[in-house]
């Protein structure tokens, strides 16, 4: 092994990636738009409103001398819809448009008998009745937390850094491993003193540091206007990502090993990645899934990155908590590293 | 003179096809050894198992009085026949990565000058014109400053000004005294700057020597040529065998002042007449009988 060597092809890479400006934009933005995207798709209140129709003579203002007495007309999270007619809105009823329907000048309510919604504002209406009456609620202490809820774009942001890191790693090494041997640039290099040991390596950490400086420029980026949450330590956070993109490019190695043809290279790639990308949790929990499905995740190490990433940020889990994943990341590291170096060729 | 690098019976087969069949040639110090034949012939697959690129199924090759091994590797220069660089890279960071590969380089300076890549060391070694990339790769070939420089077919697809530059570029490498070991499937190329070559065809050297001796060897004849408008009434009626093409009459003579004779007798103008002697190209054409393929 030697430094010079090493440092000359490292140097060689790290220059070719960052001239590249459409790919280098490309591994920055396609991230952040994906965010950006899911962070405006899921913005905005979410609709927790129950609809309560109100009847009167004159809706406005029974509403409005409901609101002062009553003290169910106050209740959060209701929205109070003045009603002219009562058959169109008892239709209403019917369909699930309305929640609840409420007749103030012959006193009596409608709700639909298989809307679990109806049932609970029924609920509502009752014991806002006996807190009028200055009765008990219930039997039971209130306490209160307070606190920021976990919003989609939260548990989402760790799988897209991780399923951008595995796109990086796994077509940034193999796709360019292939293109080199293909269009002789390995063959030349071959006829040098440098061994592949050098060059692998400089191909590895090349793409490691690269990776984790866009992942650390997209997390910050994106954490400007979407504000996620991060319970965890971020040292944990850069460690799990540095494993993990450690793993998927030694597969990218792997793949590539000995490949000549960038079709074939391609293909197998896809092949690769968008299981790994579906299966892994990128954009839905595996919770809900067939024991099965949630067992085949495992063999992917973007699963292992994925939940590892998601108990650091969302769950602030230590490093004993996610040492099985970080295990299982680095153990297949080796695997793919070791089997890639061995069947490598140059030709 | 002492031998640098020897091929001895060298053989090589790609899927049931004998690419390399029992070639054995030796390298002269400081000397320059061409290897011709059409594509296909097996000249890549010879220069690629001396260089270390192909291992050899049978044969052995000799560095200096021992075999060739990975210590070589650092005394031979290499210009492949089709080898992309590194996207991205200038002339001169290309240049430098190569030389931090050996642990002796020349100067990169000389090189440049040497190789007339001044104009363009700062330009992205991807879009380069054909000349300027093969002086590059042939700067980078000579980056270790070898004692052996391998060049498969340094000027295929350049024009003639490129070729004939490239050329110069060759001789002051072996005025500097190394030697050289070249492909080429250009008969003038291998006239130009060989003192020795063999031709190859079918995995076997057919024919070897100085393309002089080897001309001298198979041929005592010049070409004579002539419009064929000069001649009177049909120049098939010449007493002398002759060929016709594209409108110029090409006539074989032993003893031209015989035929110069003879042609002046039949009434023949001799205004355009041009004599030149026998090209490898027709020597070629002679020993197997076909054209150049390809």
């Amino acid at each position: 092994m030697s430094w010079r060597r090493f440092r000359a092809v490292l140097a060689a890479r790290n220059r070719e990636f960052l001239r590249d400006r459409a790919a280098l934009s490309w591994n920055i933005l396609f991230p952040v738009l994906i965010v950006a995207g899911f962070a405006f798709a899921f913005s905005g209140k979410p609709s927790l409103q129950f609809k309560v129709g109100v009847y009167a003579a004159a809706p406005q203002q029974a509403l409005a001398a409901q609101r002062a007495q009553h003290p169910f007309f106050r209740t959060e999270n209701l929205q109070f819809i003045p009603v002219a007619k009562l058959a169109p809105a008892v239709t209403k009823v019917e369909r699930h448009q309305l929640d609840m329907l409420l007749d103030l000048d012959h006193p009596r309510y409608w709700i639909n008998s298989d809307s679990p919604r109806g049932y609970l504002l029924e609920r509502v209406l009752y014991g806002s009745e006996a807190q009028a009456r200055g009765g008990p609620a219930a039997g039971f202490l209130r306490e209160t937390v307070s606190g920021r809820e976990i919003r989609y774009v939260d548990w989402l942001i760790p799988g897209v850094l991780a399923m951008n890191m595995m796109f990086s790693a796994l077509f940034g090494v193999g796709y360019v491993l292939v293109r080199y041997r293909k269009n002789g640039v390995l063959k030349r290099l071959r006829a040098t003193p440098l061994t592949a040991f050098e060059f692998l390596a400089a191909q590895v950490i090349s793409r490691l540091w690269l990776i984790l400086a866009i992942t650390v420029v997209v997390y910050f980026g994106a954490d400007l206007f979407i504000d996620f949450s991060m319970f965890g330590s971020y040292a944990l956070l850069l460690l799990v990502f540095a494993l993990g993109a450690f793993s998927l490019i030694s597969l990218g190695l792997l793949v590539a090993s000995r490949i000549a043809s960038e079709e074939l290279a391609g293909g197998l790639l896809n092949l690769i990645s968008w299981p790994m990308m579906f299966l892994s949790g990128v954009w839905f929990s595996l919770e809900g899934t067939q024991p099965l499905v949630q067992k085949l995740a495992l063999i992917f190490p973007l699963t292992h990155i994925i939940n590892a990433a998601r108990a650091v940020m969302i769950d602030g889990a230590g490093l004993l908590q996610i040492a099985p994943q970080l295990a299982a990341l680095a153990l297949s590291s080796v695997l793919f590293l070791g089997l890639g170096a061995a069947l490598f060729r140059w030709k | 003179m002492s031998t640098v690098l020897e091929a001895r019976a060298l053989k090589k087969a790609f899927a049931g096809i004998q690419a390399v069949d029992g070639v054995s040639f030796s390298l002269e110090e400081g000397r320059c050894f061409g290897l011709l034949g059409p594509n296909g012939a097996g000249k890549t697959t010879t220069i690629e198992m001396l260089e270390g690129i192909t291992r050899p199924d049978a044969g052995e090759i000799v560095f200096r009085g021992r075999p060739a091994d990975a210590a070589f590797r650092e005394q031979a220069g290499i210009m492949f026949q089709s080898t992309a660089l590194q996207d991205y890279l200038t002339v001169r960071e290309a240049l430098a990565m190569f030389a931090s590969f050996y642990p002796q380089s020349a100067s990169i300076e000389r090189l440049v000058e040497d190789c007339a890549l001044g104009e363009f060391l700062d330009r992205d070694s991807g879009k380069l014109s054909g000349g300027q990339r093969q002086r590059l790769l042939l700067a980078i070939a000579l980056v270790n400053d070898p004692q052996v420089v391998f060049l498969d077919e340094p000027t295929t697809g350049l024009d003639p000004q490129a070729r004939r530059n490239l050329w110069s570029l060759v001789k002051s490498i072996r005025e500097q005294g190394k030697s050289i070991l070249l492909t080429t499937h250009y008969m003038e190329e291998a006239y130009a700057l060989c003192d020795a070559i063999a031709i190859m065809d079918h995995g076997r050297i057919i024919a070897r020597g100085s393309p002089r001796e080897l001309l001298a060897e198979h041929f005592d004849e010049a070409v004579l040529q002539l419009p064929a408008g000069d001649i009177p009434g049909d120049p098939l009626a010449l007493p002398m065998p002759l060929d016709i093409h594209d409108g110029v009459v090409e006539i074989l003579s032993r003893d031209v002042n015989t035929t110069l004779g003879q042609l002046l007798a039949a009434g023949v103008s001799l205004a355009a007449l041009q004599i030149r002697p026998r090209t490898l190209e027709e020597l070629f054409l002679a020993l197997t009988g076909e054209g150049l393929r390809g």
